[in-house]
């Protein structure tokens, strides 16, 4: 691929990059194609685990112009070496903390400390584990919340997917293809999920779903052999047996390291006047503020508002031109 | 040294016939974070040659060994030393986790 730089990297640790964005999902990758193209030197943060949750999905078929559908970590792969090719450095190391009082600001990952002078958090959100005995000591003997990855080994076994929303439908409908039974098991009386998603599990005679219950133990030692479940509504207590139970309740926003320097919600969520935190030059993008759309494309777009916006950010208050 | 593919037919000679630790990285084609995990556990094969071996096993091809170690989720990454699990690891969460398991096989 023929590379295209607009920018010229910092030649030394003690010049400032124009923007760090840390964080490596659609977000984080698409705010860096802008502002690589806008000939900001970009400094991406992806983390050790990078390319955020779609690196935990199979065929994404919503992301426009893939009419036949991507497979999600390919996708993730294609953005990383999108901005690449604009001349993003990109590093596979996690934050551990930034220093909002200084100019440029520091971002320190282990013994490393980056300046920048602009920042785009693109750390999006991790997924939540159901919080009940024995769910924590049976991740990998049975609990998985990657069905894309974990499916093949339960071939021909019984397992249960949790959730209601589109990543639970998918979860549900990858199992299909080896288990032998699935079960969703829902806290609601109706699913969340798209239409689309939800036409297709109903339709599949392998997926039976329990509404109105949640799970509020899981058994075994070696490995999962049962959940306990109690319906919410008339409190009846039940038990199911199953050898995999697939988690997709949801997620929360990765903002650890910004608590006390970057406004958050009460659910941590960073919050945000259009891609604006509290703090100026610091920029917010994706999940990590969004707990409405979640989406592949909502990220990206919401990356792209904030490479923009960072573009402008930086003319106006001087540092280069625009 | 590149860390290097075995099979359930070579595992016993490889890994638990090994005069090292080996570090078996147990992966399939269509996992996300075993893609993430391949170029880091790369890397320490560089940095703990001769002291340690990385070998990778592909489960959609080879099934006995997944089995026989209780594998249910990947990448799982499991220390053999003397023919004997000594340790593991469920999951990707990066090069310094990886690294905390090799030194279980080089110390102890």
């Amino acid at each position: 691929m023929d590379q295209q730089v607009f920018a010229t990297k910092p030649s030394s640790p003690k010049e400032p990059w124009d923007v760090a964005i840390i964080g490596s999902g659609p977000a984080g990758l698409t705010a860096a194609i802008y502002t690589t193209r806008g000939a900001a030197s970009t400094l991406i943060l992806g983390g050790e685990v990078w390319g955020g949750q779609l690196m935990l999905t199979t065929t994404v078929d919503n992301f426009p112009g893939f009419s036949e559908g991507i497979e999600g970590p390919v996708l993730m792969e294609k953005m990383r070496s999108q901005a690449e090719r604009f001349g993003a450095e990109f590093i596979n190391a996690n934050v551990d903390a930034i220093d909002i009082t200084k100019r440029p600001f520091e971002i320190k990952s282990r013994d490393k400390t980056f300046l920048a002078k602009s920042i785009i958090i693109a750390t999006g959100a991790r997924t939540l584990w159901l919080d009940a005995p024995g769910i924590k000591e049976l991740i990998g003997k049975g609990i998985s919340s990657c069905a894309p990855c974990d499916a093949p080994f339960f071939r021909d076994k019984k397992v249960a997917v949790v959730g209601g929303g589109d990543s639970a439908m998918e979860e549900a409908l990858v199992l299909t293809k080896y288990a032998s039974e699935i079960t969703i098991i829902h806290r609601r009386n109706e699913f969340k999920a798209s239409m689309a998603m939800q036409e297709k599990v109903k339709k599949n005679p392998k997926i039976k779903i329990i509404w109105n219950t949640e799970v509020f133990k899981a058994n075994g030692e070696s490995k999962l052999e049962s959940v306990d479940l109690k319906n919410n509504t008339d409190g009846t207590i039940s038990n199911l047996e199953i050898d995999g139970l697939f988690v997709a309740i949801g997620h929360s926003p990765a903002t650890e390291i910004f608590k006390g320097q970057i406004e958050l919600d009460e659910r941590g969520f960073v919050k945000n006047e259009g891609t604006k935190t509290n703090v100026p030059g610091i920029f917010v993008s994706g999940d990590v503020h969004d707990h409405i759309y979640e989406q592949a494309v909502t990220a990206a777009a919401f990356g792209c508002m904030a490479g923009m916006d960072v573009l402008d950010y930086l003319a106006e208050s001087g540092s280069r031109e625009k | 040294m590149a860390s290097i593919d075995i099979t359930d037919q070579n595992f016993e000679a490889q890994v638990l016939g090994n005069k090292l630790p080996v570090l078996v990285d147990f992966w399939a084609e269509w996992c996300g974070p075993c893609k993430m995990a391949a170029p880091v556990l790369e890397d320490l094969s560089e940095v703990y040659k001769d002291k340690v071996l990385i070998v990778k096993l592909n489960v959609d091809q080879n099934q006995v060994n997944p089995q026989k170690y209780g594998i249910m989720s990947i990448p799982t990454t499991v220390l053999f030393k003397d023919g004997k699990e000594i340790g593991r690891q469920v999951g990707f969460s990066g090069k310094e986790a990886f690294e905390e398991l090799i030194k279980k096989g080089v110390t102890s």
